[in-house]
């Protein structure tokens, strides 16, 4: 009896525990929601003393202003955070509002900046009035946000700390399958204790008498019929997973490689909504999609030096993000400080994720322009991938299917308008696939 | 029950002692088993410590990689440019117009680039003049992919600075000047009008310069010609489609007479249009080009050529002449005669002579006649040599008299005849810098070896006639570290713009006169013609009036009948060498070209030679012999060739039909040796009996021991009488009969009534009428076999290169080939009636028999083949594995990654035209060709699979153009216009004869030619009834 006492007390001892474990997570999380709320607080307080709505003013600073310029470094035009205390508020509106008449006009001030930035001309903003400037100009005066601690500590307890969502259910987990665990042993003890009790009150077992009876492999080994059925079936299996097994071989579906830079279509592609032939531009012309250069990449990323907060997940923080943007920079050789080009250039050595083999011709324009077939339809939830990666089979069979099976658009299409009528009445239908276009034909994708 | 009797196996074994016995009981086998001889090198053997055991686990060891690195799939990179340029998209191909200009082939053409790489040569149909590419033009992007191209400037051997060639080369001139000596320029024949300028630039900076120029293979005495009757060193041009009678003597303008490119408007004629088509006879020695496409051939040696044309003209003018012709000769001449009297002003007279006479002559008779064809105002620049300066350079190197020479675009260590003596003059040369794409022979002994960029990575402009100019431009960034001539020339004078500025400063101010020039560089062509006719017309009249001059005219008739008389003075006595350029090879700078060496040559069909041709009469007085050996291939006898005591020693045969009595040819342009791979290094330099730049001379021909094997295409050369595979009818019979008497159609038993073969068929017809149905129709009158589709065809499909032993077994891999027949009669019709009056077994067989040999003077015939893209494919049914099958659009498909390689499909053609990859012919050292080396692998293209060993290849009717031009339509929502479909080999058909097209499209040429009387297809009776079908030819032997 002792012994079961005690394993009775370690159970509780390991109950409790895990209670305090889940108090524990969740006053973490509270003490997270509450830092962030003093900090917004105490940047509102400090924008409404200086006049003018900081909110109002970076929705104003977005739209009108963003593209040129940020806060705190310099872009097209200059860094604007604490533009206010630099500049006079009058000639500050004037400024905005028409920037070239001041630089005609000599004042010194403007021809100082226009000596600076030129040959950059600074939109005419005539529409703003001086309240929405005084918005944006009170924006602009919040006192830079310095790396807050709380992000320290997430950074530093990152093992730990990270783990507050992720973590939690595994250690539910854990502890339920302990628990199960420690039940069925219980089990087994008690049933032991019962029948040692049992032997001691005298009770008999009704023990089931052990028949001399042939082991049942043995009974199997010897009924031929079984054995051959058996047989045929596990060979049967045998090649089924044989078959399966070839078949697959060469198949990348699925191939994920790690990319030199972290490129995520996620962000770009789903996130922000680019369009797929914004960056692979030749997917419309040629049989190649084309990987972009990274000069289109710069397009944006000369302005887009950095990820939002919210772009970050739990498994790729902001700073990972920041840093390969850093070795986009690399690549094309951009210095972010000076805003110009280094010259120094080390082309991207992706890894390929699509490869069809030598003897497929495939065209990218002949599906993408003329059939306006989705990228999506071959390369699945492109912009749901964190990680590119293969989709489809990219088999023969999978070709073919599609052929077969989708219909080719033809409407408004002058090159089709005679091959459509004279098919559609030889195969008597009004949709024709690609097969019944001579879409199945060897010669069409082998030469 | 066992036995236990014993078996003796000889009597000696009952001896005991025998020792014979003895070993024979311990060994297996009486002798010891030549382990070695199968094994190979012993002492190898013996020196290897590779044991048994160690073999053994290597073999297991290798196994077992390579099965583990094939579970994994090799991780590929692609690489984006950083930045890309504008122009190129990746998948689509970019075209430049631009000219080559190198010297010896003057072409405007298109140069198609994959992303950025120049992969193949078009024609620029757009220009007016100067379009139209030859075979080597066509290969000659493959020399800019050259594995052996000079990377830098060198000098000693040792690669050195531009810098360090640039003061090498300005002190070696200033000291020249200082010196006294002559500064030379002995350059190519540029026709540039930038270069002119660059020049006179350099002789204003430096004293004494002279620039001389210098063809490898002169046109010296048609220049010289032309400069006495017409007062500027130039050759008149010819415009053959305006001829109806066409006398050529000596002259191949089919070939590369007077810089070549006469063909496409000599075709356009050929065709019988309204019953009528032009007559052209050809007095000559070799079989050339021309000879082969003429009406009447009049085989003659050189001597009696010149005799002839002085009779032709005595007959022509109502002159008498004293010169003694063969009675048969003579009528022969005087028809001729007659014939260009009767079509007076239609008619056109050219010679190939080297002689400024026998030029003379034939200028003089076109410009009496006022021969339409002939272009005298607006003469053609593109051959500028001049001998004697040549000739007197040497001198004058010797003499020591240059201090510096600056050569470009030539070679004369190897192409003078007497290379020996520049040589030693090159020696008394203080410094000599040579401009080269290669190592030459020159280069080799110049102080200074620059290496210079390749046509596609230049800049220039050429002037090819009077008024009509090209402008060539880098189609690529220049591979290795070069630098153009005018670069340096523009360095050397002190002026310190680039080239390309300083051309389009030439263009601006002397011949745009304000037109654009970013559209001159976008046509690559410009000619002012149109604009300033008159202006041109004024300028010329003084000169013209020279020669037309009142009082000259008694002179110049005394002139002509003097140059008459030292014409018809000419004694041919022995053998006469008449040397000539083969359409492949060219005057030999393209000779490390594997596609021009494997091009067959157009007449003799040998590839990778050259050799002497000689009739075969002369043959069996020398006891020369060609012969098939049992693996098919050709062997030939050796011979020594002396002209002047330079003897070429075992120069290989052929025995030519049509060669001349008592003349052998010998092509130029073999034999090289420096800056060239080991497979390349074939044939005889030629250049070494071109004594005097004179492609005719006194030659003595000895039989050598020993047999030489040629890498001969075709080894059967009559057609003995299948008149249904060429079908060939004279105009008269053309223009009066029924088409299906000269076009005879099979016919075959029905039900016991004779059908059309036609009509009779064991498959259903696959309907075909519904979107395109594509078809090729080759026109036998207007290919003259050039072969410019052939190379075309090479580089568009990468086709591989397999060399000479390959070929010699008949496993060249050529898609498409142009057949040559000889007649065994003096013409095909006569081997039609000959088989047709046979008689019995016993006839059969001896007349057969003497079929197989051409006639002295057969006609000739070519007819290109490739794949007939039948629409009932004896291929298609045989193949196991389907990996050969029909598209609905008429292209008979061939799945490379499905052949098993059975050559069913092959056994079963009744065209030949399947060809088998016998081995892996790209990357492998054993066909060190140019699929051997990345530089070389530049040159594929992309969207046609490089095959692999083991699997058939064909002729695809180059659907990844069809398919690509149906894309571009589709994708522009269009309809697809007549002509918009080409193959490369109706692309790069510059004379017309082969056109494809869509035959769905009522409207277009090939869906008229299919309903042409002249339609035929080859082997009609077989009835497997091909998209590709043929033109008859008609032959115009109409005599006056």
């Amino acid at each position: 009896m002792k012994k079961v006492t005690r394993r009775n007390s370690e159970f509780r001892i390991f109950g409790i525990g895990l209670a305090l474990l889940f108090l524990f997570t969740s006053s973490l999380n509270a003490q997270d929601a509450e830092a962030a709320a003093e900090d917004a607080a105490g940047q509102d307080a400090a924008a409404a003393a200086a006049g003018g709505d900081p909110a109002a003013g970076k929705d104003l600073f977005n739209t009108y202003c963003a593209a040129c310029h940020n806060l705190d470094r310099p872009m097209t035009g200059p860094a604007l955070r604490g533009v206010g205390d630099k500049y006079e508020r009058e000639w500050l509106y004037e400024w905005i509002k028409n920037s070239q008449a001041m630089i005609k006009s000599g004042d010194p001030q403007a021809v100082a900046i226009w000596e600076e930035y030129k040959p950059a001309v600074m939109t005419a903003f005539p529409q703003l009035s001086n309240d929405d400037i005084d918005n944006i100009i009170a924006y602009t005066m919040q006192p830079k946000q310095e790396p807050k601690v709380a992000d320290a500590a997430t950074a530093e307890g990152a093992p730990a700390g990270g783990g507050q969502s992720g973590i939690g259910n595994e250690v539910i987990l854990a502890a339920l399958a302990l628990v199960f665990g420690l039940l069925v042993v219980m089990l087994f003890l008690v049933n032991k204790t019962l029948r040692r009790i049992a032997e001691a009150n005298g009770v008999e077992f009704a023990v089931a008498e052990k028949e001399k009876r042939m082991p049942i492999w043995k009974a199997f080994a010897q009924n031929q019929f079984l054995v051959i059925v058996t047989t045929i079936f596990l060979l049967l299996g045998g090649a089924y997973f044989a078959y399966g097994y070839l078949m697959q071989i060469g198949v990348d579906q699925g191939y994920m490689p790690v990319q030199p830079i972290h490129y995520s279509h996620r962000i770009h592609a789903g996130e922000n909504q680019i369009e797929c032939k914004y960056c692979h531009s030749s997917a419309r012309v040629s049989k190649h999609s084309g990987i972009p250069s990274l000069n289109v990449c710069m397009n944006c990323h000369k302005s887009i030096v950095e990820v939002s907060p919210e772009t970050a997940t739990a498994e790729y923080s902001k700073e990972f993000y920041d840093g390969e943007i850093q070795k986009l920079y690399k690549a094309v050789g951009w210095d972010v400080q000076n805003q110009e080009y280094t010259g120094e250039t080390q082309p991207v050595k992706w890894v390929r994720i699509h490869n069809l083999p030598d003897f497929a011709y495939f065209n990218h324009s002949q599906h993408v322009s003329v059939a306006g077939i989705a990228c999506q339809k071959c390369h699945g939830p492109v912009e749901e991938m964190e990680v590119m990666y293969q989709h489809s089979p990219l088999t023969m069979g999978w070709c073919i299917n599609c052929h077969r099976e989708t219909n080719v658009k033809m409407e408004g299409n002058e090159y089709y308008e005679k091959i459509h009528e004279e098919l559609s009445k030889k195969y008597g239908v009004e949709e024709l696939t690609a097969a019944q276009m001579g879409g199945l034909e060897c010669g069409k994708c082998h030469y | 029950m066992a036995s236990n009797k014993k078996y003796w196996k000889s009597v000696d074994e009952l001896d005991e002692n025998n020792p014979v016995v003895k070993t024979l009981k311990q060994n297996e086998f009486v002798e010891e088993i030549p382990v070695d001889e199968f094994l190979g090198d012993k002492e190898s053997l013996d020196s290897s410590s590779t044991t048994r055991r160690d073999f053994l686990k290597y073999v297991g060891f290798s196994t077992a990689a390579a099965s583990l690195a094939a579970c994994e799939g090799p991780v590929k990179k692609s690489i984006p440019y950083v930045v890309q340029p504008d122009r190129i998209v990746p998948g689509v191909a970019n075209y430049y117009a631009t000219s080559i200009a190198n010297g010896f082939d003057f072409a405007s053409v298109l140069i198609k680039t994959r992303e950025g790489r120049p992969i193949k040569v078009e024609n620029n149909t757009d220009v007016v003049y100067g379009g139209g590419a030859n075979a080597r033009v066509h290969a000659s992007v493959l020399d800019l992919y050259d594995s052996l191209r000079l990377q830098g400037p060198k000098s000693e051997g040792e690669y050195i600075s531009w810098d360090a060639l640039d003061a090498g080369v300005v002190s070696g001139m200033t000291a020249a000047n200082a010196a006294g000596k002559q500064v030379v320029l002995l350059t190519q024949t540029f026709a540039s009008p930038s270069v002119k300028r660059l020049i006179a630039a350099l002789k204003e900076k430096y004293a004494n310069v002279k620039h001389v120029i210098y063809d490898a293979v002169s046109e010296d005495a048609a220049l010289e010609a032309f400069r006495t009757e017409f007062g500027s060193r130039a050759l008149a041009d010819y415009d053959f489609s305006k001829a109806e009678v066409i006398v050529s003597f000596g002259a191949d303008f089919l070939g590369d007479w007077q810089g070549g490119g006469f063909d496409s408007g000599y075709a356009k004629g050929r065709i019988p249009e309204n019953g009528k088509m032009s007559r052209h006879i050809q007095f000559e020695s070799n079989m050339s080009l021309s000879g082969a496409n003429a009406d009447k051939r009049v085989p003659l040696t050189p001597s009696m050529q010149r005799k002839a044309l002085a009779k032709f003209y005595g007959y022509l003018t109502g002159t008498s002449v004293s010169a003694e012709l063969p009675e048969n000769i003579d009528t022969a001449v005087k028809n001729a005669a007659a014939q260009v009297k009767m079509a007076g002003s239609k008619a056109v007279v050219v010679t190939g002579i080297d002689d400024v006479n026998a030029q003379r002559i034939a200028l003089k008779i076109n410009k009496n006649l006022n021969s339409e064809a002939f272009d005298a105002d607006r003469p053609r620049y593109i051959r500028q040599g001049n001998a004697d300066e040549v000739s007197q350079l040497v001198k004058d190197m010797n003499a020591g008299e240059v201090g510096a020479l600056i050569m470009s675009g030539v070679n004369p260590a190897y192409t003078l005849a007497d290379s020996a003596a520049f040589n030693e003059g090159l020696k008394k040369v203080a410094v000599s810098v040579a401009f080269t794409t290669k190592e030459h022979e020159t280069a080799l002994n110049a102080t200074y070896i620059a290496a210079a960029p390749h046509y596609l990575e230049s800049w220039g402009d050429v002037e090819f006639k009077k008024g009509y100019y090209g402008l060539t431009q880098p189609t690529i960034r220049p591979l290795f570290n070069t630098r153009q001539l005018q670069d340096c020339l523009l360095k050397w004078v002190g002026d310190n713009r680039s080239y390309p500025d300083y051309l389009k400063e030439t263009w601006q101010e002397n011949i745009l006169k304000g037109a654009s020039w970013n559209q001159a560089l976008h046509d690559g062509v410009y000619d002012n013609v149109s604009s300033s006719e008159e202006e041109v017309m004024a300028e010329d009249q003084p000169a013209v009036q020279v020669g037309e001059g009142e009082g000259e005219v008694v002179s110049a008739v005394a002139g002509v009948s003097s140059m008459l008389t030292a014409l018809a003075k000419e004694q041919g006595e022995g053998m006469e060498l008449v040397l000539y350029t083969k359409t492949g090879m060219g005057d030999g700078q393209q000779a490390n070209n594997p596609w021009l060496q494997e091009f067959p040559d157009p007449i003799t069909r040998v590839s990778w030679d050259n050799y002497i041709t000689v009739s075969k009469a002369d043959a069996e007085a020398m006891g020369l012999e060609n012969w098939n050996v049992a693996n098919g291939g050709l062997n030939g006898s050796y011979a020594n060739v002396t002209v002047n005591g330079v003897t070429l020693e075992n120069v290989p045969v052929i025995i030519q039909p049509g060669q001349a009595k008592g003349s052998v040819g010998m092509a130029l342009g073999y034999g090289r040796n420096a800056g060239m791979k080991s497979d390349m290094k074939v044939g005889h330099n030629a250049y070494r009996l071109y004594n005097n730049f004179n492609s005719v001379q006194k030659v003595t021909v000895e039989k050598a021991a020993g047999e030489h094997e040629f890498a001969c295409v075709q080894l059967h050369n009559t057609l003995m009488g299948r008149g249904d595979i060429i079908k060939e009818t004279t105009l008269e019979i053309f223009n009066s009969k029924d088409s299906r008497v000269w076009n005879h159609v099979p016919q075959v038993s029905l039900n016991h009534e004779e059908v059309d073969a036609v009509t009779v068929d064991m498959w259903d017809e696959f309907d075909r009428s519904v979107g395109h149905h594509f078809n090729m129709s080759i026109d036998l009158n207007a290919c003259t076999g050039c072969g410019a589709c052939v190379i075309a065809c090479h580089a568009e499909n990468n086709v591989p290169v397999v060399g000479k032993a390959e070929v010699r077994k008949s496993r060249d891999m050529h898609w498409l080939r142009i057949d040559r027949y000889y007649s065994s009669d003096e013409t095909f019709e006569g081997d039609n009636e000959t088989k047709e009056g046979m008689s019995g077994l016993g006839d059969s067989l001896s007349t057969f028999g003497e079929m197989e040999s051409a006639a002295a003077n057969p006609q000739v015939a070519f007819q290109p083949v490739m794949c007939q893209h039948c629409n009932h494919a004896p291929c298609e049914t045989v193949c196991p594995v389907a990996a050969t099958s029909h598209g609905r659009q008429g292209q008979n498909h061939m799945a490379y990654n499905r052949c098993v390689g059975t050559r069913y499909c092959a056994n079963n053609c009744p065209y030949k035209v399947r060809r088998f990859n016998w081995f892996l012919y790209n990357n492998n050292d054993e066909f060190d060709f140019h699929m051997n080396d990345d530089l070389g692998k530049m040159v594929l293209n992309p969207d046609v699979t490089v095959r692999s060993r083991g699997v058939m290849e064909k002729c695809s009717l180059c659907i990844q153009r069809t398919q690509k031009t149906i894309l571009d339509a589709k994708r522009e929502g269009r309809t697809i216009k007549d002509g918009e479909f080409q193959t490369a080999c109706s692309a790069a058909c510059s004379s017309g004869a082969i056109v494809f097209g869509d035959i769905n499209d009522k409207e277009s040429k090939v869906a008229k030619l299919k309903e042409d009387d002249r339609m035929y297809h080859l082997l009609e009776h077989v009835g497997t009834k091909p998209n590709v079908f043929y033109q008859v030819k008609v032959r115009n032997t109409q005599e006056a």
